[in-house]
């Protein structure tokens, strides 16, 4: 019986095994960084141990630290989460030294999993299907090339002790070869200290099935169906949903059984995935196992009515699993997004920022929102930049899909860049709606699910002249004096003697720029716009306040706005009619003086790794001068043409805030 | 507060007869002003826009808070008084936010006659410097000007109030802490280079403003010297080198910006002393004020339709409301300022007007402000009236008026006759505004009465010369003097001579008195010290 629940982990999950814990009378406590000093994960835990500074390596990944609290908390078990010291062996081990249980797999299976090429090894003598690879420890490039030969191309390159797509590279011919190898193993060598490659054939339309597993101390395994997470960006899933499009009940428990055969053949407790590649002609392939409790295990929860985590803690404790392989039926069909803090348009780029606001749907009838943010938290450099997982469920696939279609339209969060609309579009995408995508989905149809939908609209125009109208009074109002906080001087509806007052501004919206004008009529504003290009659009709209809505020419739409001003510019995100409308009010021309060649600045936040040319070396256009990470990924900095650094403002090693200017950088001969 | 409950049935034939005839009037006003704002001819604002320079009206809504209302004055100043249009005097003058502070704003428009001082352009300014200092408000003035119109400069430069107080006031109102800034955007010749020699911060536009005392032309014609105005008084010449100018404007808005910002750091604290509450709108709208001022000037009305369109909740409490009925006194709130307000309800006697002295004494001693809604044809005349002292009843009102020490407004919603302007606080007595409405009228006395005075003097003339004169002959006389009087009392021809702060639309009297009552409480109150009254 577990009586204190610590949890080693943040965000999201950390919330998410609270809630069930709190929910079986579980006491929880909760390990944070300074990053996280006021998150929610903290606040809805009963307990809360600080760990240290905000990089997860003296943090969430220091063991000591995290067995530490467990011991000062009196807390009997721990439970890893996703991430951090989920899949390690070490700490495993650590827990089960210092007598507190391990909520996760022993750490033999651990090890077992840990490594892929060794991985690989015993699910082929557990007769558990593999792509052909190469999964040796001798990393001589020439003999990894020749492996790669041998498999064919188009070959993958992995980190044999990575996953989540850091450290993979998709190589398509062997002049790519020995440039994608060192990027792979530098790669991996920051994100896991490791960089052991393996190698296998890349299968070419395969979708992505993942079966769950559970097993208990007492040998019992059962197999929760399957998830399908075909849709990938990068390796990195997209959309994950359950059951599989078009599986038969057959392949459902061929897969299953394979999936079993695998968790016993490394002696497995607890919540378990076996990863797999199915083909179009059914045949499937083991990639991997997740010694853990997967980021969208909601849906298989969503689909057969079980808690997971529940789940985890009984076994975790020593009891029988719950439930018989024949009891398990499915009884819907179900989908999760992962939400995420990034830019779609902008090669998908990490957002980090003030989550200005993030109201989710309201949840319940089959919409749930797992996520550990809430309005007016940090989106920070330190953490993965998931803001969300929307999980939406329904009798049948179309349902579902509706379903979380209409929930994407109501989650409204500004304030960072996310990717809702992608989700939208992928989700909306005919391939999808029909359950035909595979692994490839997004790259066969990027020009369709990349597009920007970026046009000012009338109905755009009207909602970012309402909500101009409206800070201008509210800015105004600011500003009147105490002693007189009604003054009329501050009703910012800008009155004039026998005049029209007409208010005129110039907007970027996403790229687009355009002339903005309003004018009261009463408590309508009529507006008007001018395109860069020329197009004219008029209309009116009118807020009503109180109640998040508008009349857009006599239409009743949903409106609501936020301010989402950075430092330098002022900025806002509208919600009308499920759409939402970002803009940056353009300064006016103040004449600025001085033509100097524009310097380089950092995209995002993150550390610098290399400064790669010498200063005042001449450079050619496109020559790469300077990498970051960020993320946990790679960023590169190159020459916007040919020219010399004059000068670094940054040093390797350091960490630097998006937007710093970082090179000095003369165009020219 | 007690509610006003109006008698006013809008639904009835003359209510939308009084409507339309209102309608009319105001329609008329907002086509001039609207053909007035354009400022001048399309080829001059073309030149103008043309150098990069922004249009005085663009200037002054970049200068201004993004929304804030501008309350202008005399929009009319010099309509159709010089026989050439000078649209607003070449003049823009107003009070809005900047920085969330009320500044009056003095805008030269270069685009008529080239921003040059007609007597009404310099009457114009000064008056804006008057509302400056009666107020205590900021003065920011958008100099692109061409200085004194030549060809008039016997009616601009000599007299008192002529061009050279502009900088006298400059002086003084710095001298009382109201904060002079002058942002030049344009020439700034010979007089005019003091407006922003006085200014205690001023800016310049690079290679648009030039301050000389001389330009280049006189410059050669008196020294021979080779000179371009951007080497004589540039913003290089004058941020670098001679220090008249203390800030360097990149273009106009970078100036205005710049002129924001100094605004911003005046360190001023409003301190209005003042009982202000939530404002409340009235619960009859003030649009119907329109169908309630008869179409036949002659015709009376209840004054209390009008307050009850004007103040908060359209609540009155009404002091002496029986007694010199003539005049109704009484207390409200406008936009949540505590006023008291005196409005005429007929002809004066000696009982409303002692009541009417009474009322302001209270509100001068409570520090509330006065609202004047002047619609008066005189004091009541005759035998019985003058040996009751009249007079000196009459007088005792124009003393409290003269010597309260409160902010006064005085809006001209119907006739404006002989002493009743004085007693009801007219331009004379310096309210801190005045408007007019576009029914209102504003003469010594009644054109039929100054027809019939002067008619009568010639028919004893004639008839001591034992001539005699016909009704025709005499409704011949009196014709011409009547439309004189019509015409010279027209809100207009006020207006065009700045005899009051601007035309309004009456619906708008409710907000422009908010706007005025904020603004002229940024003065500390002052203690009132009354005058004689003769008992």
């Amino acid at each position: 019986m577990i009586r204190k629940l610590l949890i080693a982990n943040r965000g999201e999950i950390a919330c998410r095994i609270i809630k069930t814990a709190r929910h079986l009378g579980v006491a929880t406590v909760a390990v944070y960084s300074d990053a996280d000093a006021r998150a929610l994960h903290v606040q809805l835990a009963d307990e809360a141990v600080y760990l240290g500074p905000a990089p997860a390596k003296e943090s969430y990944l220091d063991i000591r630290k995290v067995l530490a609290a467990a011991q000062q908390t009196g807390a009997d078990a721990v439970h890893p989460g996703y991430g951090f010291l989920s899949e390690n062996a070490e700490f495993c081990r650590a827990c089960d030294s210092a007598g507190i249980i391990f909520v996760g797999p022993p750490a033999a299976a651990i090890d077992a999993m840990g490594s892929k090429s060794a991985a690989k090894r015993i699910m082929e003598e557990a007769g558990v299907p593999l792509v052909p690879g190469y999964h040796g420890t001798n990393q001589d490039a020439g003999i990894l090339e020749g492996h790669a030969q041998r498999i064919g191309y188009p070959v993958l390159l992995k980190a044999a002790a990575g996953g989540g797509g850091k450290g993979m590279r998709r190589v398509d011919s062997a002049d790519e070869f020995h440039s994608a190898l060192d990027a792979a193993k530098r790669e991996s060598m920051n994100a896991f200290g490791d960089d052991l490659m393996l190698l296998e054939r890349y299968v070419v339309q395969p979708r992505h099935v993942e079966i769950q597993v559970f097993c208990d101390k007492q040998g019992n395994g059962v197999y929760l169906f399957e998830r399908d997470c075909s849709v990938q960006r990068r390796h990195q899933k997209v959309v994950e949903e359950a059951p599989a499009p078009g599986m038969s009940e057959e392949l459902r428990a061929q897969m299953g059984e394979a999936a079993l055969r695998a968790a016993h053949a490394i002696g497995y407790v607890g919540a378990g995935t076996v990863e797999f590649l199915l083909d179009a002609s059914g045949a499937f392939y083991f990639m991997e196992m997740n010694t853990r409790l997967q980021v969208e295990h909601p849906v298989t929860e969503m689909i057969t009515g079980q808690d997971l985590v529940a789940w985890q803690l009984a076994v975790a404790a020593g009891d029988p699993l719950p439930m018989q392989q024949d009891d398990l039926t499915i009884i819907g069909h179900a989908f999760e997004v992962r939400i995420y803090a990034e830019d779609p348009d902008n090669d998908f780029l990490p957002a980090t920022g003030t989550l200005v606001r993030h109201r989710p749907p309201e949840e319940g009838n089959g919409v749930r929102v797992d996520t550990g943010v809430r309005s007016g938290d940090e989106i920070s450099v330190h953490y993965d930049p998931m803001i969300a997982k929307l999980i939406c469920c329904g009798r049948n696939r179309r349902e579902a899909l509706a379903k979380l279609d209409r929930a994407l339209q109501q989650y409204q969060i500004a304030g960072v860049r996310h990717n809702i609309e992608f989700l939208r579009r992928v989700i909306n995408h005919r391939e999808f709606a029909g359950g035909r995508a595979t692994t490839h989905f997004i790259e066969d149809h990027e020009t369709e699910i990349l597009r920007r939908e970026h046009q000012l609209t009338p109905l755009k125009c009207a909602a970012i002249a309402g909500y101009l109208s409206e800070r201008e009074s509210r800015d105004l109002c600011a500003r009147a004096p105490q002693a007189d906080s009604r003054s009329p001087w501050h009703n910012g509806d800008n009155w004039r003697s026998n005049l029209v007052g007409r208010r005129r501004h110039h907007i970027d919206h996403r790229g687009q720029h355009a002339e903005i004008r309003f004018a009261y009529n009463g408590e309508t504003l009529n507006w008007q716009s001018r395109s860069a290009e020329g197009e004219e659009q008029s209309g009116e709209i009118r807020l009503l306040r109180d109640r998040e809505l508008a009349l857009v020419d006599g239409r009743r739409v949903g409106f609501s706005s936020v301010d989402t001003d950075t430092e330098t510019k002022r900025c806002g995100s509208i919600f009308i009619d499920n759409t939402q409308v970002e803009f940056e009010l353009l300064p006016p021309d103040m004449g600025e003086a001085g033509d100097r060649d524009r310097g380089l600045e950092a995209p995002m936040n993150g550390t610098i790794v290399a400064l790669l040319v010498e200063t005042g070396a001449a450079v050619e256009k496109d020559q790469p001068l300077l990498v970051m990470e960020a993320m946990k990924m790679e960023h590169t900095l190159r020459a916007p043409a040919a020219g010399s650094v004059q000068q670094f403002f940054c040093a390797e090693g350091e960490l630097v805030d998006g937007g710093r200017l970082l090179i000095d950088f003369a165009a020219g001969e | 507060m007690s509610q006003l409950q109006s008698k006013i049935n809008t639904r009835d034939k003359t209510f939308t007869e009084n409507r339309e005839q209102m309608q009319k009037l105001v329609a008329d006003l907002r086509g001039k002003v609207e053909k007035i704002s354009l400022g001048g001819s399309e080829r001059a604002r073309e030149k103008h826009v043309a150098r990069g320079k922004l249009l005085p009206r663009d200037r002054v809504d970049a200068l201004l808070d993004p929304g804030s209302p501008f309350l202008e004055f005399s929009q009319l100043a010099a309509h159709e008084v010089y026989g050439e249009e000078v649209p607003a005097a070449g003049i823009i003058t107003g009070i809005g936010t900047v920085s969330g502070q009320p500044c009056v704003i003095v805008a030269n428009d270069a685009t008529v006659k080239g921003g040059t001082y007609y007597p009404l352009t310099v009457k114009k300014h000064l008056r804006a410097q008057a509302i400056a200092e009666q107020n205590n408000l900021p003065c920011i003035y958008l100099v692109d000007s061409g200085g004194a119109n030549l060809p008039r400069q016997d009616d601009v430069f000599p007299d008192r109030e002529h061009f050279g107080r502009i900088f006298f006031n400059q002086a003084n109102l710095s001298a009382q802490n109201i904060p002079q800034i002058a942002v030049v955007m344009g020439s700034c010749t010979a007089g005019g280079a003091y407006v922003p020699a006085m200014a205690d911060e001023s800016i310049m536009v690079k290679e648009q403003a030039t301050i000389f005392l001389a330009g280049p032309p006189l410059v050669k014609a008196a020294t021979g010297e080779e000179v371009t105005a951007e080497e004589l008084g540039g913003a290089e010449v004058h941020c670098r080198d001679s220090g008249v100018s203390d800030h360097y404007a990149n273009n106009d808005r970078h100036a205005l910006e710049l002129a924001r910002r100094s605004v911003d750091r005046l360190n001023r604290v409003k301190n209005p002393g003042l009982d202000i509450r939530k404002p409340i709108e009235p619960i009859y709208p003030p649009e119907e004020i329109y169908g309630v001022v008869p179409a036949d000037s002659r015709q009376p009305y209840d004054v209390r339709e009008i307050i009850a369109r004007t103040v908060d909740g359209s609540e009155f409490d009404e002091f002496k409301a029986l007694y010199g009925t003539t005049l109704v006194t009484g207390f409200a709130r406008i936009h949540g300022y505590p006023v008291g307000i005196v409005a005429n309800n007929g002809i004066l006697f000696a009982e409303s007007a002692q009541k009417g002295a009474h009322f302001i004494e209270l509100c001068a001693q409570r520090n509330i402000p006065l609202v004047f809604l002047q619609n008066i044809t005189g004091f009541m005349v005759g035998k019985q009236y003058e040996a009751g002292g009249i007079a000196k009843h009459g007088a005792k009102m124009v003393t409290a008026v003269a010597t309260a020490k409160v902010p006064k407004i005085t809006i001209l919603i119907g006739g404006s006759f002989g002493a009743g302007n004085y007693g009801m606080c007219g331009r004379a007595y310096d309210p801190n505004f005045l408007f007019m409405w576009p029914n209102a009228r504003i003469s010594v006395m009644g054109g039929e009465q100054a027809a019939g005075v002067l008619a009568q003097v010639k028919r004893d003339q004639m008839e001591a010369r034992g001539e005699s004169w016909s009704e025709e002959d005499e409704q011949a006389f009196k014709k011409p003097i009547v439309d004189d009087y019509e015409h010279q009392g027209h809100p207009y021809y006020a207006s065009a001579r700045l005899w009051d702060d601007g035309v309004i639309d009456p619906a708008d009297t409710r907000r422009v008195l908010g706007l005025c009552l904020a603004a002229a409480t940024y003065r500390e109150p002052e203690e009132t010290k009354f005058g004689v009254f003769r008992m």
